[in-house]
């Protein structure tokens, strides 16, 4: 048992990453990693969600009618979502700000959605909430990458500390601000995608067909 | 599973959830059920958190005054930074102060609903799309050490794209030069008319002039850049690209509340006292 909660805690930050494996959720990665801090309450949030959605869902999944499971699914999730967004509204109202529609759009971010269909329908709630927080590790890990690679080299700071002095501030920085951009997190998820898949070549996924290979064995 | 109506030992709710997972009943009894719970969850935590989020919103209230207002002094708190302004509540009608209302107890939101605090505005004399407009509204004054005025800041409000903008506009002593614009709530959107927050914009309204000679409101938003040259470029302010409609927006609100259905008569009296 304990290797298996192991398995499912750690199991989606490298191996089965819900961003750079499943490629799911890229819409928040690229809109709040422009600084550390918006990155880490977004992974905070995200993950609460996660973890609290799939243990609710496996709680009740016995009784969930499979004709009205996804609309079951995404109330209990939108309700979380809004409970996370009043608390952060109520105890960090800058963070709140700064993100703003982006915690509103947990509701539509496919690893929550992903995890209560693939898993909590079908598990126990303790597994359901190892499982949740594997995933919403394996979410914030590679936002706060990106995040870190982002502010670092966008703003020369971290968490709002400056650490590269700006050229601007009489420093020898020139930030690059085209990482400050959305497109830029684009750019760097698809780097992590590349070492992770060369590091661990079985993630990389076979050819959806191959013209050459179809020919030559047709030949033989 | 054939008869499940029978097994009723446990009461009508262990019934229903012996049923079998499709049956309609079932169906329509679960949809109920997680509907029910999950807005008395959403319910008590808007409700519980209330208190705290009207208190967030006040101090936000403050800090957005206080910036605009320039008057943070180095080692300041936002609250020390905010007694040096004076806050008094404008009759619109004619521009008097009044002592009759409470400043801080007004919310603007509030008196825009209330049939007794404001009144309707007809299509025509309504630019800035606001529907009702208060009798009254706070304004905020900043006194140099001799008394006289040094900055002015007027509530504005009105409706951009998709949302109404609430922001602050602050006037220099000559009560025709801006000093700063700031936009506290808005839902426009994030990038393109969200970039009213933009520290950059904001910038650009320092220094331009909101009234012309004869003391009518002239601000006009532009496409692209304002050329210094161009005559009537003290008036005029870059507009945000991908937002005409929120630059426009912005653009019909501060010509609204500076105009004679705003703050015009106000204006008007501050300048007749200072002769």
């Amino acid at each position: 048992m304990a290797s298996d909660t192991k398995k499912l805690v750690t199991g989606p930050i490298a191996d089965n990453n819900p961003i750079i494996l499943q490629v799911l959720g890229i819409c928040s990665a690229l809109a709040v990693t422009t600084k550390m801090s918006t990155a880490l309450t977004m992974c905070i949030a995200l993950t609460a969600v996660l973890c609290a959605s799939n243990v609710l869902i496996s709680l009740i999944r016995n009784h969930v009618p499979s004709s009205i499971r996804i609309i079951v699914q995404i109330t209990i999730i939108a309700s979380l979502v809004i409970v996370v967004d009043q608390l952060l509204k109520a105890f960090a109202f800058g963070l709140s700000k700064e993100l703003s529609v982006f915690v509103g759009l947990i509701i539509t971010n496919c690893i929550v959605l992903g995890r209560a269909e693939a898993f909590a329908l079908k598990n126990p709630p303790l597994p359901s909430f190892y499982d949740g927080l594997g995933n919403g590790l394996g979410y914030s890990a590679i936002l706060l990458l990106v995040g870190f690679v982002r502010e670092l080299f966008g703003s020369g700071s971290l968490f709002g500390f400056q650490i590269l002095s700006l050229a601007r501030d009489g420093g020898w920085y020139v930030p690059n601000g085209m990482l400050l951009l959305p497109p830029s997190a684009f750019f760097i998820i698809g780097l992590i995608i590349w070492a992770v898949r060369t590091w661990k070549p079985s993630q990389v996924e076979k050819p959806d067909f191959q013209i050459q290979t179809a020919h030559r064995a047709e030949v033989s | 599973m054939s008869a499940p109506d029978q097994k009723t030992a446990g009461g009508p709710l262990a019934s229903i959830l012996a049923l079998p997972n499709d049956h309609p009943k079932k169906t329509v009894f679960m949809a109920l059920a997680v509907c029910l719970s999950c807005s008395v969850i959403v319910a008590s935590a808007a409700v519980g958190l209330r208190p705290l989020q009207v208190a967030n919103q006040e101090a936000e209230r403050i800090r957005n005054i206080v910036e605009v207002a320039g008057v943070r002094q180095a080692g300041q708190t936002i609250q020390e930074a905010f007694r040096n302004v004076e806050t008094v509540m404008v009759r619109l009608a004619d521009g008097q102060e009044t002592d009759a209302i409470d400043p801080q107890t007004f919310s603007i939101e509030r008196a825009s609903k209330d049939p007794q605090m404001s009144r309707a505005l007809t299509r025509a004399e309504d630019p800035a799309n606001i529907k009702r407009l208060p009798d009254h509204m706070p304004v905020y004054k900043v006194r140099a050490a001799d008394g006289s005025i040094q900055a002015i800041i007027l509530p504005v409000h009105g409706a951009g794209l998709w949302s109404t903008l609430y922001g602050f506009l602050a006037l220099e002593g000559d009560l025709r030069t801006v000093q700063a614009l700031k936009f506290y709530q808005h839902a426009e959107t994030p990038g393109l008319g969200g970039e009213v927050d933009n520290p950059n914009w904001r910038a650009l309204w320092r220094g331009k002039v909101v009234y012309d000679e004869q003391w009518q409101p002239t601000v006009e938003l532009v496409k692209g850049t304002v050329d210094p040259a161009m005559p009537g470029a003290q008036h005029k302010v870059d507009g945000l690209a991908g937002a005409t409609l929120t630059a426009r927006g912005v653009e019909n609100l501060i010509n609204f509340w500076l105009g004679d259905g705003g703050y015009g008569p106000f204006i008007a009296r501050l300048r007749n006292e200072r002769g």
